[in-house]
């Protein structure tokens, strides 16, 4: 290194002052003499984290998390819990003298007449919208990578009860000041729970202390929404937190990345430092949208009457995909031995979410079973290089999609002057056509991908200067990409390399469910070239830049016979 | 299952690996001056977090919320105040720590080697033998007696923690199955509570409507219980008997059951959709059809409120209309069956069925 380190500064020199008798060490030495914790810390003060923007995702939903329940207590202080009627006698003047319960009359109180309060609403509720894209983004990424393979699959688990709880937490908040927008949610979850069949109405009756909406469902919501649910995600995060300090973070393979080490900045300073400044900033960006976004201004929908709605009366956008799946589905009741039996609710918003959430969180279990590969990873893999479950989440993505445009299908109708008849038509069958397209443009598309790896690998990279030569053909110059840039490429298995040992046929000769799954997922992959190939490449580059023009002149040669005759012999 | 205690981890890495690339030292680390800009960098975002800070508390107390309070663009300046000097303070705090790593921490990236997650054979074994002796000493398959009683009586107590559930709501019986719509009960305006006669209504005219007992017996007639609902009582009432009424050229009505259940092509629907309950609003003035605003369930009201459109699975229910001594709308019975969303006790027939049932057991 020919860094003259005598004039380095003391801040990227870690000074040896462990035996001097510190203020510090004297703290240390009195806790660990109590809680012995200087085993654990040894360990993990220094722990590495690999850095990459995309790891930001988590820490997002980590910390607008810790600012939903700062100002969540915060509202907590004033608002209250009850559906007793009252006179509202606040400072809001629409509604003065109007009969509502206490919980939509302390929102407004909250709203109006608490100094910040509406700066608290606003916050916790932009921070639960940040709270459950963040988690849905931050879950997209480790999928994106393969993060979620062995031996991380537990913590995808985890993350995938977060995100449920997440959105029924989200759900329960939303029906809490018992607005004209929320009782209607809160309605329609009521004949979400009476479709179930045999016992949707003791569930319903049970839940609502009788008919709805009765007088018990906001103070049941409330201890849900406030003790129950942030309850367990405080547990679920934490559990989140120790795999992920236990595992060390994945990191992208590169010049001294490998598999078995981890490579970064330590937990303390650098880390501690740049994730705890990131939890000010979160605050920070929550508490500016709160002051100059208006979000769910309850006063303007009026307090919630069972026989009033509001024309485009909109769950929030999480709440968008099986609200969609609900207004597409056909009306399909059936009718026997005097029962009813409403496909047309329970299969879009029970049924559907279920099963779509039991196939997220068994995932990576599937996965492995296909692919048989029982090896840890800890270095992510570039999405390209896995086409068929890039493909599977985009595929999964587009559904979403689709659910969720067909939740604003009115919306759509009304703007683009379309009928929602047709909008409806062309979701019901966008919702299984838009995936399988999805699934094989996205593959072919990882596929070519990795094809231009491997042209990039062999031929070098395009440098986008044009070469005229003396005899006028053009050409591009491709240059060599660098040797760290080369190695991070050719970090990936070749196929179905790590994948286990097949099955083989069976007693009559035909495959397993695995072992054609299996070929499905490793079909058309491109393989990465081999070292021979590499070298082959490189000597022919090398030889092409020796000849400069040499290599243009043949191109150009197969325009102009004669030229090229000429030009042949001349190099010759 | 592994034989050495190592990471089983292994990704093909084709090429030799360059190693660890060399670090640069940045113009802080070098620069003596670098570094003093970048201390007083820091140093000034915190200053101005404090500052962000003090205009909160100046702000808090200054300015009045609420309606009667001060504005700034369109908005509550108490608000658009307390929220930006509170984003500031935290948002300077974030970038001042931030810039403090990125400018002047040690930024020489460390290796930490991995170890698998699983634990050394030794310790595998070790635990294994623990258990296997703590639950040799218990005993605990030596007396299976005491373990199917144990895990029986523990097994049981899940009983307190259901039947405790039971009391958190009555049974449905047959609540679903019932309005405070009778016989001869005034059909009366929203909100207002006044009786409605047939001339009051022009064709196409749309009104929501509510059983007169819902304005209790202080308007129109006493009624015959003398019984005042009101609180969360009221709300699921109105919750059940919300109703609309439509009138229409009594020649455009083309169900028989709709046309015995109308007065002067005045018909009177349940306005709750069988769907998932939204109160319904929408209508469509030249066809006589209802949609819903909540899925956009259509329906038909001079068809037996059939469905047209849209997934609701089931027709809307028709109130029987009538007219009293004096003129007035009246009801000629109870919703001759369920409103409001399907639930699985609910017996589903026909209109025409409904309403054969209904003539028979009310003599109309
Ligand atoms: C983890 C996630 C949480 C999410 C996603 C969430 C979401 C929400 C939402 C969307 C609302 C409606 C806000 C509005 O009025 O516009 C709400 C209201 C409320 N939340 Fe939360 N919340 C969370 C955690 C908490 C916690 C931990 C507490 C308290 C300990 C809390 C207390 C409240 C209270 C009191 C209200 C009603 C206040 C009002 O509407 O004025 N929340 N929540
Ligand atoms: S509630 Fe009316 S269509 Fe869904």
């Amino acid at each position: 290194m020919s860094v003259d380190t005598s004039k380095v500064a003391t801040s990227n020199t870690s000074a040896a002052t462990a035996n001097k008798p510190t203020k510090v060490g004297a703290a240390a030495e009195w806790a660990d003499e109590r809680l012995g914790l200087a085993a654990m810390g040894k360990k993990n003060l220094r722990k590495i984290f690999p850095d990459h923007w995309s790891f930001m995702l988590g820490e997002i939903a980590l910390w607008s998390f810790v600012v939903l329940l700062v100002t969540g207590v915060f509202l907590t202080l004033w608002f209250r819990p009850s559906m007793a009627e009252v006179t509202y006698q606040g400072s809001y003047p629409n509604l003065r003298g109007i009969s509502m319960s206490e919980a939509y009359s302390s929102a407004l109180n909250i709203s109006f007449d608490v100094r910040g309060g509406l700066l608290l609403r606003q916050m916790h509720h932009w921070a639960a919208m940040l709270f459950i894209s963040a988690m849905m983004i931050h879950m997209l990424r480790v999928f994106f990578t393969g993060a979620h393979r062995k031996p991380r699959e537990l913590n995808w688990v985890i993350g995938s009860l977060l995100l449920l709880l997440g959105t029924l937490e989200g759900f329960t908040g939303y029906s809490l000041p018992d607005d004209l927008l929320s009782g209607t949610g809160v309605r329609a979850a009521d004949g979400f729970i009476q479709a179930i069949p045999i016992v949707g109405t003791y569930i319903g009756f049970f839940l609502f202390g009788g008919e709805f909406p009765g007088d018990a469902i906001i103070p049941r919501l409330y201890t849900i929404h406030v003790l129950l649910i942030p309850g367990i995600l405080l547990g679920l995060v934490a559990a989140h937190m120790l795999l992920l300090v236990y595992h060390k973070h994945t990191q992208w393979a590169g010049p001294g990345r490998k598999e078995t080490n981890v490579v970064g900045y330590p937990m303390l300073p650098v880390y501690a430092a740049k994730a705890g400044g990131f939890f000010f900033i979160t605050f920070g960006v929550t508490a500016v949208m709160g002051a100059i976004l208006s979000i769910n201004p309850v006063w303007k929908f009026g307090p919630y009457d069972p026989t009033k709605v509001t024309a485009g009366s909109q769950p929030d956008w999480y709440m968008g995909w099986p609200d969609g799946a609900l207004r597409i589905m056909p009306g399909w009741e059936s009718h026997f031995w005097g029962s009813t039996w409403s496909w047309n609710i329970f299969i879009p918003v029970i049924l559907m979410p279920m099963v779509s959430w039991m196939v997220v969180t068994s995932f990576p279990f599937l996965e492995s079973w296909i692919t048989g590969d029982k090896r840890e990873h800890h270095l992510l893999q570039r999405p390209r290089n896995a086409p068929t479950r890039t493909g599977v989440m985009v595929a999964a993505m587009v559904w979403y999609a689709m659910f969720w445009l067909a939740g604003g299908n009115d919306i759509i109708a009304i703007k683009l002057h379309m009928s929602i008849n047709q909008i409806t038509y062309f979701l019901r069958a966008a919702v299984f056509l838009g995936p399988v397209i999805a699934f094989f443009i996205t593959r072919r598309w990882c596929i070519a991908l990795q094809r231009h790896d491997n042209e990039v690998l062999l031929h070098g990279y395009e440098t986008g200067v044009i070469m005229r030569s003396a005899v006028g053909g053009y050409s591009e110059i491709h240059l060599p990409i660098s040797e760290e840039k080369a190695y991070a490429i050719t970090v990936r298995d070749r196929g179905p390399e790590g994948a286990g040992e097949a099955d083989g046929p069976k007693a009559n000769g035909k495959l397993t469910l695995r072992d054609k799954l299996r070929t499905l997922y490793y079909e058309d992959d491109v393989e990465k070239p081999t070292v021979e190939e590499i070298e082959a490449a490189h000597a022919h580059a090398a030889h092409a830049v020796e000849g400069g023009h040499d290599d243009a002149h043949a191109i150009e040669g197969g325009h102009d016979d004669a030229r090229a005759i000429e030009g042949g012999h001349g190099e010759h | 299952m592994s034989d050495s205690h190592e990471i089983q981890a292994h990704t093909d890495a084709l090429l030799p690996d360059p190693g660890h690339p060399e670090h640069h030292w940045r113009p802080t680390d070098v620069d003596p001056k670098a570094e003093r800009r970048a201390e007083r960098q820091v140093a000034t975002l915190f200053g101005l977090s404090v500052v962000c800070t003090i205009l909160f508390v100046v702000s808090y107390v200054t300015l009045q919320t609420g309606i009667g309070g001060q504005e700034f663009i369109g908005l509550g300046a108490s608000n658009v105040a307390l929220g930006l000097t509170l984003g500031g303070a935290f948002l300077f705090i974030g970038i001042g720590v931030i810039q403090w790593a990125r400018k002047l921490m040690a930024d020489v990236e460390l290796v930490e080697e991995r170890h698998p997650a699983s634990s050394s054979l030794e310790d595998r074994s070790a635990t294994v033998a623990a258990l296997q002796a703590g639950l040799e000493e218990s005993g605990i398959a030596r007396r299976p007696l005491i373990r199917n009683t144990l895990v029986l009586s523990v097994g049981v107590l899940v009983a307190p923690a259901v039947v405790m559930l039971r009391d958190l709501g009555p049974l449905p019986g047959d609540k679903l199955r019932h309005t405070v719509w009778a016989k001869n009960m005034r059909v009366v305006r929203d909100v207002v509570g006044t009786p409605i006669r047939p001339a009051d209504l022009e064709i196409g005219d749309l009104v929501n409507a509510e059983p007169e007992i819902i304005f209790g017996t202080d308007k129109g007639q006493p009624l015959p219980s003398g019984e005042v609902i009101e609180g969360s009582d009221l709300q699921v009432q109105k919750a059940k008997s919300a109703t609309v009424l439509l009138r229409m050229d009594p020649d455009d009505i083309v169900s028989d059951v709709t046309r015995n259940w109308s007065v002067n092509g005045i018909v009177a629907y349940s306005k709750i959709c069988t769907h998932v309950g939204c109160p319904i609003s929408l209508n469509e003035r030249t066809t006589h059809h209802l949609l819903c605003p909540c899925h956009q369930s259509t329906f038909d009201l001079a068809d037996s409120g059939k469905v047209i459109f849209g997934p609701a699975g089931r027709h809307l229910p028709q109130l029987p209309l009538g007219i009293d001594d004096e003129g007035f709308l009246v009801a000629l019975s109870d919703y001759p069956e369920p409103v409001g969303p399907s639930f699985w006790e609910r017996e589903t027939k026909s209109p025409q069925a409904i309403y054969d049932e209904w003539s028979k057991e009310t003599g109309q």
